[in-house]
């Protein structure tokens, strides 16, 4: 027997009690590695490394219009090779009533900038030519079993036709895919021509985008662009915001609210829970434990190494929670980041370890405290006798 | 007998308890020599469990001396005290006192971690201790497997273990039956007589007090005769 084995011999006194406190230790180390991940994904800085393209939107959201004739400044741009344009549509499908991911655009230059789409040239064309055309990814026709030449109604919850009806005719023309399994995630994407949209929708919106992909050349410095870009229409009715693909996605997030308060509320609120719990765990277990202490301390143990075995009680508990949480957080992140495609990087790195195990010794030292100064503080003779 | 092997002089004990003062003992003297086992006898509040507490290094009298194997345990602050009792003491309680998440041979090795002694060492002693009190078959057993006679055993044996020249007992038989109580009073003989403990017991017990060598009574705090 070691002082260690001592520890956890006394851990597992009640052990129903034990395991239970340990499970909420470790469900809320769990959400702290996935919240802390969030956290980190909304907290970073723009990461410009490796970027191919660049969204620009307006400065104020995304949600207010930029005009079309930016078009020839953005592709003027020393690095930009191409330019496309995407106009939110707000789709929704009649038939089930569900809102789709819908965007109005020009499909050459969307072709042009997104390779990665894998579509015959045929229904590239087809959807060129076809006002009503509509092409849509894999995912999304097999999830409502659309086929090639197929009429789908689709409805508006933004733009109503100039006819009062809110629900626009389309012809599927196209269905494409994804150049692998990642990007074949993401085929839930509708997209119309840019033209019907415009010649059609009752409020005259016409010659307005709400963001431009800038396509950048192989070694182009997508940070130098970015702020070129935002310089360019500084201080003009259509100031811009320049980012990555993956920082737009994450401001779209963002429209929600903000989300790290959100995430840090949230952590708040678990771990002032968690504290309670165990905390009052913990104190219970002294309590039971009084004329064992004194025994201890009777046998020659000093007020200091009582205090220490309380102590490594509390931290052995939240230590073995913490980490099993973690660890599944870590495993949590990585399913989810291979069920969006990549798309959402849920990744437990470093740095949310290195907070998760502060996080632990700090929760040992709040739990333990109180109990282990209460053990250090007993007086041999009352406590044998029972006081 | 030789030299005493504890040595109270002029002792005096008074406990608070809120705004009342309790003395509970009252410049008490007493020797005990070396290798002797003596009874203290008394009627509840006589001070005798006290005295054991103060003898056994477990509480500081409000004045006077006490002196055990030579060293003035009065003097000692509560870090000193806690390490002479481990190298000291050995302790028996009524309630036996074992730690119940721990094997009888865990309790009887708990002192021990205070050594410096290598595992493989304590496991032999804690063999020995056991052997001792004829409890070796039953070391991997946990107090709730074990009779009242034998945690009490374990008990003994948990004091032994740091061979202290000092045994002190608080109502060792208190809750044994008769058989098993004599049992365990002659284990304290045999140590007594052939291994040289200096043993105190406490016990409201008459027939427990003639297991020992003489009996002290205690009343109101102080020494009334001693009996042989």
């Amino acid at each position: 027997m070691t002082r260690t084995g001592f520890v956890i011999a006394n851990l597992f006194r009640k052990r129903v009690r034990t395991i239970l406190t340990l499970l909420s230790v470790i469900m809320a180390f769990l959400l702290f590695g996935l919240l802390q991940s969030v956290n980190t994904i909304f907290s970073a800085g723009a990461d410009f490394v490796g970027a191919t393209r660049l969204f620009v939107q307006a400065r104020v959201s995304f949600t207010t219009a930029l005009p079309l004739s930016m078009l020839p400044k953005l592709e003027a741009i020393p690095g930009v090779t191409r330019v496309a344009y995407q106009q939110w549509f707000g789709g929704v499908w009649l038939k089930t009533n569900t809102q789709l991911i819908m965007f109005a655009l020009e499909p050459q230059r969307y072709h042009d900038v997104y390779p990665e789409w894998k579509m015959p040239e045929a229904q590239w064309q087809a959807f060129e030519r076809t006002r009503t055309g509509l092409i849509v990814g894999r995912q999304l026709a097999n999830q409502y079993g659309w086929k090639l030449g197929q009429r789908v109604p689709i409805s508006s919850n933004i733009w109503p036709q100039k006819n009062g009806s809110k629900a626009w005719e389309f012809d599927l023309v196209g269905i494409f895919d994804g150049k692998d399994e990642d990007w074949q995630k993401r085929t839930n994407l509708a997209f119309m021509q840019q033209d019907y949209f415009e010649e059609a929708n009752q409020f005259g919106i016409k010659g307005r985008t709400n963001f431009f992909i800038l396509q950048l050349a192989a070694g182009a410095n997508a940070e130098a662009i970015s702020k070129t870009v935002d310089a360019m229409f500084e201080n003009s009715p259509d100031e811009t915001k320049t980012q990555t693909e993956k920082d737009f996605n994450i401001s779209f997030v963002k429209q929600i609210g903000d989300i790290g308060l959100m995430v840090r509320w949230i952590l708040f609120a678990v771990f002032f829970t968690l504290l309670l719990v165990v905390g009052n765990t913990m104190a219970q277990s002294v309590r039971e434990r009084v004329p064992e202490l004194a025994v201890l301390k009777t046998l020659g143990f000093s007020d200091r190494s009582v205090l220490g075995f309380v102590l490594a009680e509390a931290f052995v508990l939240v230590l073995a929670g913490g980490l099993v949480g973690m660890v599944l957080a870590s495993l949590a992140g990585a399913m989810v980041e291979k069920a969006t495609g990549g798309q959402f990087l849920l990744e437990v790195n470093g740095g949310v370890w290195f907070l998760g195990v502060a996080a632990i010794v700090l929760m040992s030292l709040a739990v333990g405290l109180l109990p282990a100064l209460r053990a250090r503080r007993l007086k041999i003779v009352d406590a044998l006798a029972g006081h | 007998m030789s030299e005493p092997m504890v040595q109270v002089h002029n002792v005096t004990k008074v406990y608070e308890r809120g705004k009342q003062k309790i003395e509970v003992l009252h410049g008490l003297t007493l020797d005990i020599p070396k290798g002797d086992f003596v009874a203290l006898m008394g009627p509840s509040g006589s001070g005798k469990t006290t005295l054991l507490n103060l003898i056994g290094g477990l509480d500081k009298p409000t004045s006077g001396e006490i002196t055990v194997g030579g060293r003035r345990i009065d003097q000692l602050g509560s870090g000193q005290l806690a390490n002479w009792r481990a190298h000291n003491v050995g302790f028996v309680f009524q309630f036996y006192n074992l730690m119940p998440v721990l094997t009888a041979e865990g309790n009887v090795e708990l002192p021990l971690l205070l050594t410096r002694l290598s595992g493989a060492q304590r496991r032999k002693n804690v063999s020995v201790a056991l052997e001792v009190v004829g409890l070796a078959d039953r070391a991997k057993h946990k107090p709730r497997e074990l009779s009242g006679g034998q945690e009490q055993r374990v008990a003994i044996a948990r004091a032994l273990v740091s061979d202290p020249q000092l045994l002190v007992c608080d109502e060792p038989t208190g809750d044994l039956d008769r058989k098993t109580a004599d049992e365990i009073l002659g284990l304290l003989q045999v140590l007594n007589r052939d291994h040289g403990k200096t043993i105190v017991i406490v016990t409201h017990d008459p027939k427990a007090a003639e297991f020992a060598r003489r009996t002290l009574h205690l009343e109101k705090g102080q020494l009334l005769e001693q009996a042989a």
